[in-house]
Order: structure tokens, then C-alpha cells, then sequence
């Protein structure tokens, strides 16, 4: 298991301490939050890529039209 | 002239660490620099992997806060972060092996106890390929609490590999 270290500037001392269980449970919440946020930024990416995608076949325009029509 | 003062340094072991903190900072100086150089052993999905500059007044999603500006090879980005200091600046297990990020913060009169307290950073994460990551960001602690310890926290389970170092430094204003 990895350790936290800790250095005491008053004393120099380096520790390296066992994560508690409560630490390691916060962790690993994290990343379950995190995988979770990723999961639905990337399906929001895919949805916005397809809803333009469609948008450009409705105009009949390419993509870099469309971005010299807002230039 | 300003003059830097090692208060203390740490090298990461075989083992990794899952933070580094720096503890019982001594309230003497003007300015505090915290300088490191950290890879960890986990990705999630670009060769820099995030991490967080803590202390003993803002722990984890305590209520710091951060605005960047962040280029990463391809494109600029300008973002924040409204519940800690990010840092961008430390290489994740996706880049090139053996390569480490590097990280300079700078904390201005840490040791007030009626200002709130600042942090400019200045960090890029070292990689040999077109992707890496260069930032430079402002840091706001909201509260008037003197800082005392300092935690590096890299993101969710990564951990710090060997090699990793970091440096304290007291700043006296003469």
C-alpha cells in the first residue's frame, strides 16, 4: 500500500505515514465521480458532434462554410 | 534583494506517495515557493494528470478556487476551478517514461492572519510527443487563515512515483 509523506519543517523529519481507511475510501469515491464525469462529458461530446453533423447536412454547407458564414 | 531560504525538501521513495505535505511551516518569512517535480503511476487519458495545492485552511474541495490559461500543443484553453488549486503541471503514466513535470508556486504573506491568501503558478508537464501541457494559473484561498502546512494531492488513486521531489522555500523580503 502507498503512503503519505509528511515532512515536519519545524523538525526536518520526512514520515511516511499508512493511508487510514477513510482516506482510501475518499479516494476511490473520487474516482468513481470522476470516471462518472468523464463518461458524461464524453456522451455530451458525441451528442453535440452528431446534432452539428446533422445541422450541416440540413444547410447542405460544410463545416468550414459554416465557419466562414460566422467570420 | 530577496533572499530564498531551503526550508525543507523531500525525495519521493521506491514505495510512491499518495500526497506530499509539508507541515509546521515556519511563520517567519514573507512569501513561501513551493518548487516540485512529480510523475505519477496513473492516467486519465492525458499525458498530465491533475492535482491539488492544499492547505491547512482549504482541504479537498474546501472552497479554493483557480483560473488558467492552458496550452497543451494543439489548442488554448482558459478555465477555472471553484473548489480548489489545480495543477496541470505533473506528468501522468501516459507520457513518456521517466519524464517529470515541473511546478513552481508562488504563496504571498502566507503567514497574515487578516489577508486573504494568493498563489500564482507556473507549471509544464514534460512529455516527447505533440500533447504536453504548459499553465499558468492564480490561486485564491478566501480566508484570512495563516498557512501552516501545504499538501500536494494528486487527482482520485494516482500516486506519486520515485524520483519525485519537492522544495519549500522561506522568501524574506530583505
Amino acid at each position: 500500500m502507498t503512503n503519505k509523506i509528511v515532512v515536519d519543517c519545524s523538525t526536518g523529519e520526512v514520515q511516511e505515514i499508512a493511508l487510514t481507511a477513510e482516506e482510501i475510501a475518499e479516494r476511490e469515491a473520487m474516482a468513481e465521480q470522476y470516471a462518472q464525469q468523464k463518461a458524461a462529458e464524453e456522451a455530451q461530446k458525441a451528442a453535440d458532434a452528431e446534432a452539428k453533423s446533422a445541422l450541416l447536412k440540413k444547410l447542405g454547407i460544410t463545416e468550414s462554410e459554416a465557419r466562414l458564414l460566422l467570420s | 534583494m530577496a533572499t530564498y531560504t531551503l526550508i525543507s525538501s523531500v525525495t519521493v521513495g521506491a514505495g510512491g506517495a499518495s500526497t506530499i505535505s509539508f507541515t509546521s511551516i515556519p511563520q517567519t518569512y514573507t512569501d513561501l515557493c513551493l518548487m516540485f517535480s512529480a510523475r505519477v503511476d496513473a492516467t486519465i487519458g492525458d499525458s498530465y494528470y491533475n492535482s491539488y495545492l492544499l492547505t491547512n485552511a482549504f482541504p479537498l474541495n474546501g472552497g479554493a478556487s483557480t483560473r488558467y490559461l492552458l496550452g497543451n500543443g494543439s489548442s488554448v484553453s482558459s478555465a477555472s476551478d471553484g473548489n480548489n488549486i489545480l495543477l496541470l503541471g505533473v506528468t501522468s503514466s501516459g507520457a513518456t517514461a521517466s519524464t517529470f513535470g515541473n511546478t513552481v508556486a508562488y504563496f504571498t504573506n502566507y503567514a497574515s492572519t487578516t489577508l486573504n491568501k494568493s498563489v500564482s503558478i507556473d507549471q509544464v508537464s514534460e512529455n516527447n510527443a505533440t500533447a504536453s501541457a504548459a499553465m499558468l494559473s492564480a490561486g485564491l484561498y478566501p480566508a484570512n487563515t495563516a498557512i501552516t502546512s501545504i499538501t500536494i494531492d494528486p487527482f482520485s488513486t494516482g500516486n506519486f512515483v520515485q524520483y519525485s521531489t519537492a522544495y519549500l522555500y522561506g522568501i524574506s523580503n530583505a
